[in-house]
This record gives structure tokens, sequence and C-alpha cells, in this order.
């Protein structure tokens, strides 16, 4: 047989190993991109800068390691396939905004406090990893985050606090939003862009 | 009278909870209504949440508030352990049972949490998850004045665990009064601490009745081990359009 023991070896890696760490969606990976979010995270809340300092803090890590154009494509929901593409790229613009700093202010609030990773599982066709938010005082939270590489790479595309869901309570609020508006798209990527 | 009220309500949630549906996600027959309540509710809390933009932060300082709640919870304890052995935990009553002794000794009535500080920690319960954990629907959302959002079944969980504060069948009446004040400070401490956030909610919120009902039903759902039936995928339903 030609191929020896090592190709053997070598094949399988390259076949099986390799794909798997560099492509596709791990429990490892998952963890390890949360745990880098929340280092951040706690690095900005322990840092004492103003709120406004904080929330464009914030604003950086959310596009960083979160999905925002699907978080705001899920969020607009069925009005999205009449958008667009130069529709929908101005409404992601303001969304990335809007949503830093509505979640950003909710940050704050865990100023004295710390995050920490409690560890991570799959589940449907993701990886929720599960931290707790310690607050002074206060009894601690739960707050889960799910992670999926469908973007190219991993990141984060919901989280969920004591059992809110961010993706299903955008969504309500976004259409909420678009109904105010006439559900105009361009009125309320002006209206979501201001904030 | 006590002994009347119990049953009779119980056995009016049993019958006249609402159930939803088929399908429906959130079950809600009395919207207008409770639109109006919102309405009224949101006149109250009006001065929650940020002022030009700022943030205000909680309004009692958070050494205080820390000492207040953690008495309001101490002297709620009794009524949590009556609902712990309703819901057949005993090792939850028992938890909570010496988590009341240590606190109510070595606390100070409670004003100190020394029980935190040992992992003993609580198990909440109160009578709206009993009714749960006996079977009975959630039945239609409602918003009260002044208590916020509920249901059914949580609605009448409040009034029994008002009704039978197992507390009051070993207090005298002046104490009594005072534990119904730390109760009542306790509440405006916790509402003073995320004050920003249900302001934010209210009054920065397209639809604010909508918002506050979707985090409440959450929520709770949440407490109550109840595993969420829609937890949003975005990447598998084509990105959300139905």
């Amino acid at each position: 047989m030609i191929l020896t023991r090592r190709t053997m070896i070598l094949a399988t890696a390259s076949a099986g190993f390799l794909p798997q760490t560099v492509f596709a969606l791990t429990v490892e990976a998952s963890q390890s991109i949360v745990s880098a979010l929340v280092a951040e995270v706690n690095t900005v809340i322990a840092s004492g800068a103003s709120e406004a300092a904080m929330i464009s803090e914030f604003e950086v890590l959310f596009d960083r390691y979160s999905d925002v154009p699907t978080i705001a494509r899920y969020c607009l929901g069925a009005d999205a396939r009449s958008a667009s593409a130069a529709q929908m790229q101005a409404y992601t613009v303001a969304f990335r905004t809007y949503i830093a700093s509505k979640y950003g202010r909710r940050f704050r609030e865990f100023v004295g406090g710390e995050i920490v990773v409690q560890g991570a599982r799959s589940i449907k066709s993701w990886i929720e990893v599960e931290t707790t938010v310690k607050l002074r005082g206060r009894s601690p939270l739960r707050m889960d985050f799910h992670v999926s590489d469908r973007s190219g790479s991993h990141k984060f595309f919901n989280f969920i606090i004591e059992g809110v869901n961010m993706l299903l309570t955008e969504r309500a609020e976004i259409g909420a939003l678009l109904d105010r508006q006439g559900r105009n798209l361009d009125a309320l990527t002006a209206e979501i862009g201001a904030t | 009278m006590k002994s009347l009220t119990l049953p009779s309500l119980i056995v009016l949630c049993l019958s006249g909870c609402t159930s939803a549906p088929e399908g429906a996600t959130v079950h809600d027959p009395y919207e207008v209504d409770n639109r109006r309540i919102h309405t009224f509710n949101k006149l109250l809390t009006g001065s929650l949440g940020r002022e030009d933009g700022e943030s205000r932060g909680p309004r009692i300082p958070s050494d205080i508030a820390v000492r207040v709640i953690d008495f309001a919870d101490n002297v709620a304890l009794p009524g949590v352990v009556f609902n712990n052995v309703l819901q057949g935990d005993i090792g939850a009553a028992g938890t909570n049972t010496l988590r009341f002794a240590i606190n109510t000794v070595f606390g100070v009535l409670g004003i100190w949490d020394p029980s935190d500080i040992i992992g003993l920690e609580e198990v909440e319960a109160d009578f709206g998850q009993t009714l749960f954990v006996w079977g009975i629907s959630e039945g239609a959302y409602l918003e009260l004045p002044f208590v916020g959002p509920s249901t059914e079944r949580d609605f009448a969980g409040d009034v029994v665990d008002a009704l039978i504060d197992p507390l009051g069948w070993f207090l005298p009446e002046d104490q009594l009064i005072l534990a119904s004040v730390g109760t009542i400070a306790g509440r405006v401490a916790k509402i003073d601490q995320v004050g920003d956030a249900i302001g934010d909610v209210l009054n920065e919120s397209a639809d604010s009745y909508v918002q506050a009902r979707l985090i409440y039903l959450q929520n709770r759902h949440f407490e109550l081990g109840i595993e969420a039936t829609d937890v949003a995928d975005p990447y598998d339903d084509l990105y959300g359009d139905q």
C-alpha cells in the first residue's frame, strides 16, 4: 500500500480536523469571542468614562463582535424584501447607531459590576454562550449570547437578558416605528439614525 | 374569611382565566382597557429615566437602597417559604427558612444579608408561580394600575400573596405595619435602581405598551422556567422575512 500511516493521519487531519477549526461553528470559538467581548465590555464599564464616551466604545464593540446586517434585517422583517440595496445599506448604518446607543445605555448600568462567562453549548443551528452579570448590591442577571458563523466568522447575532430576547423585542419596536412612519423605510432610517 | 377567600379565588381563576387562541403568541383580549391603564401608569412614572438626554441613575444612594431592599426581601421570605411548600419544593423551603433565621438574627432583622455571603441564596417563589406549578393557565395579559404588567394568573397570585402573608401569623399589629412600610420602601428602591431602564422603555419606545408587554411576558416565562417557543433564528427563515 502506498499510503503510509503518516499520510493517512495527515489526510484525515486535513480532511476532518482543519475544516472544523477554521471554517465550522464551534463551541470553543464561540465562547472565546464572547470572552473577548466581555473582557472589553468590563474594561469599558470599569473605566469611569462619561456616558457618551462609553456609548461610542460600545458602538465599536457592537460592530466588531456582532453580525449587524443580519440583526438589522431581521428587525425590519418582511419590509426588507421590498427595499432596494441602497435603502437597506442606509437603514443598516442607522440601525447600527440606534442599537449600540440603546443597549450601550443598558450596559452602562453595569458600572461597578462585571460580566462572567459561564459556559457554552450548541442549540439549534448556533452556539449559546451563557454569562452572568454580577452587579453591586443586586441579584446577578443571566445574559446569553447567541453566536453563529454564517456571516463568515464567529459573531453574536442575539442576546437574551433574563429571558428578554433582543431580536424579538427590537423587531416589535422597529415594526412600531415603521407603523408610526407610515411604513416608509427612508423615514424610519432618518428617525433611528438621529438617535 | 381568609379560609373562604383562598379556595374561591383559585376556583375563580381556574374557571375565569381566559385561554389563548391556538397559535397566538400574546393573549391580550383586554388590550383597549390595558392601554388606558398603561397611559395612566406612564403618567405616574413620568419622572423616571433620562432628563435632557442624560441618564440620571438611581436617586437613592446605593448603600441605603441595598439595606432597604434586603430588609424588604427578608420580610417577604415567610411568604416565599409558604409558596415553596405549596409547590412541594421542600429543599427550597428549607433554604429560605434558614436564610430567614440567619438574616433575622445576624443581619439585624434582615437589614443586612449575611446569608448571601455564605452562598445561601434565595429560591424565589410567589403564588402566581404556585398556580403555574399547579397547572393553571396564564390567562390574559393585564396591565394593572400602579403595579404595571401582569397576567390573570399573576394577578390572582398577587392577591393571594397579599392576603395570606405568614408573617401575620406570628407578628403583632405594630410590627406588621413596620414590615409593610419596609415592603413598600423596598419596592420603591427596586424601581429606583432600574429607573433608567423603565424610563427608557416607557418614554422612548414607539409603542411602549407593546414593549412593556413583550418584556414582561418574556421575563416572567424565564422566571417560571418556561422554555421560550420563539427564540428568533435570523439565518434560518431567510433573515426572518416571513
